[in-house]
């Protein structure tokens, strides 16, 4: 059976064939990929799978509060049980003021960012006005929708802040796309809801809702073995993102619940008597 | 009738270790030359370190060295056709891009290559990015990729402790080490991995890239699990070929030939 690969073909003329499609060139249509000559390509994207092994295990969260977008993430990528990177960009910086996280294979969600900030950019130099949170994820979606069942795996929400205010999204690698005002992805998701839906208030400050993340992160590296490493937490605002803070989760600890100092020095007093 | 599997596999892992080390302005990259097998050695001296022709950049690369063969020509004519189209060579920032870009593209068929590269950035000082087989890459102050890689990470995480790029406010990643101690701590780094790692040993490629130029070193690394005994053995050889038993010593040398090629041998 032949593989259909017609969704890879370019939709749009070549160019300098249509003069209205002066502005198109790759980037605006789905780009083509080599693909393996094989039956079984199932089987075949399977195998390669296990020699990619996706960085999975992750924890971000993202939430709109009065202020604008709040967007959270640990920084720690694993390969089956071995820690490949505590020091992973989960939080990707689409534009100066759109901000994507990252979940699943970390490449997938790497490249398809960039590649939507290219056609963010490409959108304001066609249209003379930037291109709205619906719109960007919109697009993703899209793209990513046309290569449903092949094996990407992203898991990312886009936040930003666009002329009818705050936006955020979750878009995945099924080409699914949910508009919504708090959202966490990742293997220590449930976590990091338990403490944000406790805390959450529309009507916070900026310190208030930046603390919330940053402390739902932490208590997701805390019990889920997969996150870990730095909590790194932005703001969205009307003059597009700021990153507020990026603590190691280790320290944050100590700084959350700090050891009574009488029970540290009885610890010492125990250790230097033997 | 049940489906038959293929039991080819376009895929092989050739194994090796490619590590580099960031400075503050100097890179330091380095990597075995022991190329395998399963378990025998194909290549004693092949060298997985290619200097892409530009003198502020150059890759390791350790896995399936055929496709590694093939993303090197990709890489060095993409670079020889931007340094046409802009008339200068490729900063390292710009090849780390690039070869992400070129990864990602075989994402349905992927490179089979853990990819480390390294060079000088804009303002001279060293920066390393470490790649996954499709592509994901971040810049960081030291890596390990390959089979010892999971050896020789938690060592350099001891030594080099590099604080995290992400923290706010902001650290350097690059190491205060001086580019002596830099080239003693992969010496180091190298031989104990040697010592536990079956797909690495033999030499070691150290390239030192500055910015006046690149500097190659090599050193030899272990060659077998034990090569005191071979060094013993030769000499019994030695004495026994003295009392006349000269058959004796011609099956001893065979036995030690095939030994080398094989690299784990329980001696």
């Amino acid at each position: 059976m032949k593989l259909d690969t017609s969704g890879f073909e370019t939709s749009m003329p070549t160019i300098g064939f249509g003069s209205s499609n002066d502005m198109l060139d790759g980037f605006s249509t789905v780009p083509s990929f080599d693909l393996p000559r094989t039956t079984d390509f199932d089987g075949f994207q399977k195998e390669a799978v296990q020699m990619v092994k996706p960085a999975k295990g992750t924890t971000t969260l993202a939430f709109i509060f009065k202020e604008g977008v709040m967007v959270a993430a640990d920084s720690r990528a694993s390969m089956g049980g071995y820690i490949s990177s505590q020091s992973v960009k989960k939080i990707i910086e689409i534009n100066p003021y759109m901000l994507g996280t990252m979940a699943g294979g970390a490449a997938d969600c790497q490249f398809w960012h960039r590649n939507l900030g290219i056609k963010c950019r490409l959108h304001e130099l066609a249209n003379k006005r930037r291109i709205s949170v619906s719109g960007a994820s919109k697009l993703l979606a899209n793209m990513l929708y046309s290569y449903r069942g092949m094996g990407l795996s992203v898991g990312t929400m886009i936040a930003g802040w666009d002329e009818t205010g705050p936006g955020l999204y979750y878009v995945d690698n099924e080409g699914g796309r949910l508009k919504g005002d708090r959202f966490s992805v990742g293997s220590g998701s449930p976590y990091a809801y338990g403490v944000l839906d406790s805390g959450y208030k529309f009507d916070m400050t900026v310190e208030e809702a930046s603390e919330l993340a940053r402390r739902s992160i932490y208590h997701a590296t805390f019990r889920d073995g997969a996150s870990g490493g730095v909590a790194s937490v932005y703001h969205v605002g009307p003059n597009g993102w700021k990153k507020l803070s990026g603590d190691d989760v280790g320290e944050l600890h100590y700084h959350y619940y700090p050891v009574p100092p009488a029970i540290a020095e009885q610890v010492m007093e125990e250790a230097a008597a033997e | 009738m049940t489906k038959q599997h293929a039991n080819w596999s376009p895929y092989d892992n050739n194994g090796g270790t490619c590590v580099a080390i960031a400075g503050s302005d100097y890179c330091v990259i380095a990597a075995d030359t022991r190329m395998s097998t399963g378990y025998s050695i194909l290549s004693r001296d092949y060298s997985k370190i290619h200097n892409c022709k530009a003198d502020k950049a150059v890759l390791s690369s350790s896995g399936f060295q055929a496709d590694v063969k093939a993303l090197q020509k990709v890489l060095k004519s993409r670079h020889l056709v931007y340094q046409h189209q802009h008339n200068k060579q490729m900063s390292c920032p710009a090849m780390a891009q690039l070869l992400s870009n070129t990864l990602y593209f075989k994402r349905f068929f992927p490179y089979y290559a853990f990819n480390v590269l390294g060079g000088l950035d804009e303002e001279g000082k060293g920066c390393v990015f470490t790649y996954d087989a499709v592509g994901s890459y971040e810049k960081v102050g030291y890596s390990a990729q390959g089979s010892g890689s999971t050896l020789i990470m938690p060592f350099l995480d001891n030594q080099l402790k590099s604080p995290s790029p992400l923290l706010l406010p902001a650290q350097d990643a690059i190491t205060p080490l001086s580019e002596p101690e830099a080239v003693d701590l992969v010496k180091t780094v190298f031989a104990s991995a040697t010592e536990r790692d079956i797909y690495t040993g033999d030499k070691l490629e150290i390239m030192i890239l500055k910015a006046d130029g690149i500097r190659t070193e090599v050193m030899e690394l272990r060659k077998t699990l034990s090569e005191c005994w071979q060094h013993t053995l030769s000499i019994v050889l030695i004495r026994i070929s003295t009392l006349g038993s000269l058959c004796y010593l011609e099956l001893c040398l065979k036995f030690s030939c095939v030994v080398n090629r094989f690299s784990f041998s329980y001696l």
